[in-house]
């Protein structure tokens, strides 16, 4: 059946496949969110010690995802992994740093003799949830906005600017897409440590830095929706191939395509619910509805900026090497084979479903803390 | 499709990609190992249901957890690097290339990280069942990722599965069982991951080594002891099995990397091996120099090994660059000037079809397909390029084979003292066991390097070098970045040898 999918078909399934890893990631990034939370939420060493404890059996998950994003690109965009990846340098290259640091923190952060200090591996954690975040943001923003960098005729990329990507960072709406993200991923965090840890004064805090995080969020991203509508976007022409600037290029995406405007506002709805839940209900099951709105919101983002002949990865300086889905991607025989590989996916959500079950059954609480033996804990 | 080639700066990404990968090497041997022996102690634990046994799992867990942690970290920069410094190499074979490390991510990744939580955090959460259930999982998990890392670097060795699209100037999937059951894949596999068993068994004989001489913890490393060295003898033997296959595989299709291993200049009949001996650093392809000093040899050996038929010929270095019309061999000479043509041909191929020029496209096309086996040698600027260093080469190969041998016979003496019931008197066996860590891991990376340096100067064995496979970036760039990597890495690499040994210095909790 999939072997006689056609080409633009698979494209399309493809481009659906990597928005649902990347949205994905988005809605995981709760554990880098908690990560930030830190410094301010917790009451001494054991409040903390609750925190990474509850993150820390996460965290492993959310940088898999992050990897299978990267994996998964590679193999359907190979164009759009040389292009952006080589390019880019810098801004990737300060991110994956961000996490290379992340994952040594939670293991080592109170083992004796770990070198570096507890306070250092805090601070790494913080570094990943704010720096990495709001870098990664910066780095999606850029399929909206564009950058500034040319193919030849062999496909090797010549970057126009001497920061490699960082530029992206001094642009606002990069920036507030980024700043979104940060803000957002706070909120997740205090939504998944109530739900997840028992100890009512610490998930009380929580609740409060939940609605403030959504508070603060707010401001950036209606400033990112307001431009989205707005923005002129790098439009292709089906037939041609040929990419030109075309005025309110988004709004017409998003009209034009009903699916993206619904999965767009149920997902802010669903984002709301959660935190309203979370802050005015005492509901601890504030996250799943805001995870699942941060994965639709997300859904919306990527199809808003691939789907409807839009070039996904735009050139401002030289729009014929803007990529879509169309040029960036692998070859008929790789897309097929790697949706059968694809089918298997369902498989492994559910066995992770299964195994979160099974260890999440019990909350997380100080009593249990007190009594495990240090090195089953961080 | 190169202008100019800035030799520096691919230089420096590719000390950058050796650094990273052999930093990561540092770490992943241990966690393929170690994850099976936790795994062989959990279920002893729950045959037995003897709290000893859990509390010995345990100890090796926590060394586990800590290895594990920096492997993770130095792995993620791996996956990326290939688009930050590699990207011409990531457009031309990303068709080929990504669906491995996708399939990885997918399969192996996930299994690893979903039940890596359990084993640490599951004991007092879970069924005793479900826990072992998991930590083997973990164990088949880590094995299976580097099942698919090496099906992409044997693909490298050993291109198969594909086709050259003249038009997009890249190379397309041609058909993915080729690749995944590729023999120099399934030798990769083999021979990288029962390393990783060895290295592992070498690991927790040592570190038990250390506490018989300290008189600590006796007990705990006597049974260590014998379920190691257990795990350590069967694969020593099948690490000399798969390297023996390894050693065929490159002989038929990386002749030249197997001409370095040895150093051998002038092909042979009847070729012996050089089991140990000084490398001729300034011996060039060609002159009369003496390529190789000091040298002890087997008679006839290398023959047999190479083609697995006695008498046989072994192609040297100067019949693979000059040419060996008796033996039918072309050599790099020959084979740059065809690859030049190849390179001018694709270039016409593309003007003409831009021109709209179908019948000069058409018939220019017809005669590329004659030359397109040599495409890459085209790139190539002399002769002398097409041989990898020699001297790496030859002393990383014959570290890893003479410390090989040594190990089996390491691991019978502690099984021999054990059955004897005499092991806690045999300090030298014991300060021998502590002295093999250091030999497993050197072992380890000479492997490696061998295997990657013998295959320079082709990024993809025989169709893209590393010259044209790499992004344009400035040196100074690559340069920052390669510090970066050696600063970062060493940091956390003092950390977690630090946290081990304290680690190890606390033992194993007791009752
Ligand atoms: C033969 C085994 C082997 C080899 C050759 C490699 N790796 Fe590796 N890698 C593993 C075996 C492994 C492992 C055993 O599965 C690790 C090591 C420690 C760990 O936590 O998992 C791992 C971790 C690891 C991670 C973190 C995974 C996570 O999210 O948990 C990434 C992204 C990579 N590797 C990527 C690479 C790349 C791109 C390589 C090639 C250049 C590479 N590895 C070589
Ligand atoms: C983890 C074990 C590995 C180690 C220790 C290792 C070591 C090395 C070394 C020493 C080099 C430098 C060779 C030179 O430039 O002279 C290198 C280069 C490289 N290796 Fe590996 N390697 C490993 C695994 C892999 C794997 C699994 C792949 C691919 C799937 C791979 C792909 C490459 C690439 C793309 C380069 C850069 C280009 C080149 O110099 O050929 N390596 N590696
Ligand atoms: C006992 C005799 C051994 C032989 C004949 C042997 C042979 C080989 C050969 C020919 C290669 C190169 C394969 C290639 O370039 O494609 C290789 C690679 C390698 N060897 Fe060995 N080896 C032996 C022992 C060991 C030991 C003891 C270790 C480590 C503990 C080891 C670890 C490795 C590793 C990690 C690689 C790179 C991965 C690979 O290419 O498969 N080897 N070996």
């Amino acid at each position: 059946m999939i072997g006689n999918l056609d080409y633009s078909t698979l494209q399309a399934i493809w481009w659906i496949i990597a928005s649902l890893v990347g949205s994905l990631f988005l809605f995981l990034t709760f554990v880098q969110g908690g990560q930030t939370l830190l410094f301010t939420v917790p009451r001494g060493d054991e409040e903390k010690a609750l925190i990474i404890n509850s993150l820390g059996r996460k965290w492993e998950l959310t940088f898999t995802t992050l990897v299978l994003f990267g994996g998964a690109l590679f193999a359907a965009f190979p164009k759009f992994y040389a292009t952006s990846f080589g390019g880019a340098y810098w801004v990737w290259m300060l991110i994956l740093f961000t996490f290379i640091i992340q994952a040594v923190s939670y293991e080592y952060r109170k083992k004796p003799n770990n070198f570096l200090g507890a306070a250092t591996y805090e601070s790494f954690l913080f570094i990943n949830g704010s720096v990495g975040i709001l870098l990664i943001g910066a780095a999606v923003g850029t399929f909206f906005t564009g950058s500034s960098f040319s193919l030849n005729e062999y496909n090797q990329v010549t970057w126009q600017t001497p920061y490699r990507g960082l530029e992206a960072a001094r642009n606002f709406f990069n920036l507030s897409l980024g700043l979104f993200l940060v803000f957002n991923a706070r909120a997740l965090g205090a939504m998944y440590l109530v739900n997840n840890i028992d100890h009512k004064p610490l998930t009380d805090r929580c609740r409060q830095s939940c609605w403030k995080s959504f508070l603060w969020s707010l401001p950036f991203l209606l400033f990112v929706l307001v431009n989205l509508l707005f923005m002129p976007g790098h439009a292709v022409n089906p037939d041609t191939g040929e990419i030109f600037l075309q005025n309110g290029k988004y709004l017409r995406n998003l009209f034009g395509n009903p699916v993206t405007l619904l999965l767009l506002l149920l997902g802010l709805v669903l984002v709301i619910y959660g935190v309203v839940l979370t802050r005015f209900k005492a509901k601890n099951c504030g996250i799943w509805y805001a995870g699942i709105g941060t994965v639709l919101v997300g859904l919306a983002v990527f199809f808003l900026a691939g789907f409807n002949n839009t070039a996904f990865y735009p050139s401002t300086f030289d729009p014929q090497s803007s990529l879509t889905i169309f040029n960036a991607s692998s070859s008929h025989y790789t897309l097929t084979a790697m949706t059968y590989v694809a089918l298997t996916v369902p498989f492994v959500l559910a066995y992770i479903a299964y195994v979160w079950k099974q260890m999440d059954s019990r909350k997380l609480s100080m009593a249990e803390l007190q009594n495990e033996s240090p090195d089953e804990m961080y | 499709m190169v202008e100019q080639i800035d030799l520096s700066q691919v230089n420096w990404a590719r000390a950058q990609f050796a650094l990273t990968a052999m930093y990561h090497w540092i770490f992943v041997p241990l966690t393929l190992g170690l994850s099976f022996l936790v795994a062989f102690f959990e279920s002893i634990y729950v045959r037995t249901a003897n709290e000893e046994w859990k509390r010995l799992t345990k100890f090796w867990m926590t060394l586990f957890g800590i290895n594990f942690a920096i492997g993770v970290a130095t792995g993620i920069i791996l996956e990326f690097e290939f688009g930050t410094n590699w990207s011409n190499y990531s457009w031309m074979v990303g068709d080929i290339f990504g669906a491995p490390l996708a399939v990885e991510g997918i399969f192996a990744f996930f299994l690893e990280a979903t039940f890596f939580a359990v084993m640490f955090f599951g004991w007092n959460r879970v069924s005793k069942g479900f826990h072992l259930f998991s930590t083997w999982m973990v164990a088949i998990g880590s094995n299976l990722s580097a099942l698919w890392i090496l099906v992409a670097n044997g693909w490298m060795q050993f291109p198969v599965g594909m086709k050259f699209n003249p038009d997009t100037a890249r190379f397309e999937m041609h058909n993915f069982w080729d690749i995944l059951f590729s023999p120099v894949a399934i030798s990769k596999f083999t021979h990288a991951t029962s390393s990783g068993f060895l290295l592992a068994s070498l690991f927790v004989v040592g570190v038990s080594s250390w506490y018989l001489l300290q008189e600590r913890h006796q007990t705990m490393a006597r049974r260590s002891i014998i379920v190691a060295s257990v795990f350590g003898l069967l694969s020593a033997a099948y690490v000399g099995f798969t390297g023996d296959e390894a050693a065929y595989s490159v002989a038929q299709r990386q002749p030249m990397k197997l001409a370095a291993m040895e150093g051998l200049f002038d092909g042979q009949t009847n070729a012996p091996l050089v089991a140990a001996g000084l490398i001729n650093s300034a011996k060039k392809p060609g002159d009369n120099q003496q390529p190789c000093g000091m040298e002890i040899k087997i008679p006839g050996l290398l023959s047999l090994l190479a083609n697995r038929e006695i008498g046989s010929f072994v192609p040297g270095i100067n019949d693979l660059v000059f040419g060996n019309k008796e033996h039918n061999i072309m050599g790099a000479v020959e084979r740059i000037e065809k690859g030049r043509i190849a390179v001018e041909l694709l270039r016409t191929y593309k003007e003409a079809r831009k021109a709209g020029n179908t019948a000069l496209a058409e018939t220019t096309l017809k005669d590329f397909q004659d030359f397109a086996d040599h495409l890459g040698y085209g790139y190539l600027r002399a002769p002398a390029e097409a041989v990898p260093p020699v001297g790496i080469t030859f002393y990383a190969f014959h570290i890893m084979v003479i410390t090989g041998a040594i190990f089996p016979l390491v691991f019978l003496l502690f099984l021999y003292f054990q059955a004897r019931g005499t092991l806690d008197y045999q300090r030298w066996l014991q300060v021998l066991g502590l002295f093999c860590i250091p030999l497993g891991y050197i072992s380890s990376q000479a492997g490696w390097v061998l295997a990657e340096v013998g295959r320079q100067p082709w990024a993809i064995q025989g169709l893209l070098p590393v010259t044209v496979a790499n992004t344009r970036l400035s040196t100074g760039a690559v340069q920052t970045t390669f510090f970066v990597f050696l600063g970062l890495f060493t940091l956390l690499m003092i950390a977690e040898i630090s946290i081990m040994l304290k680690q190890i210095n606390i033992g194993p909790e007791e009752n």
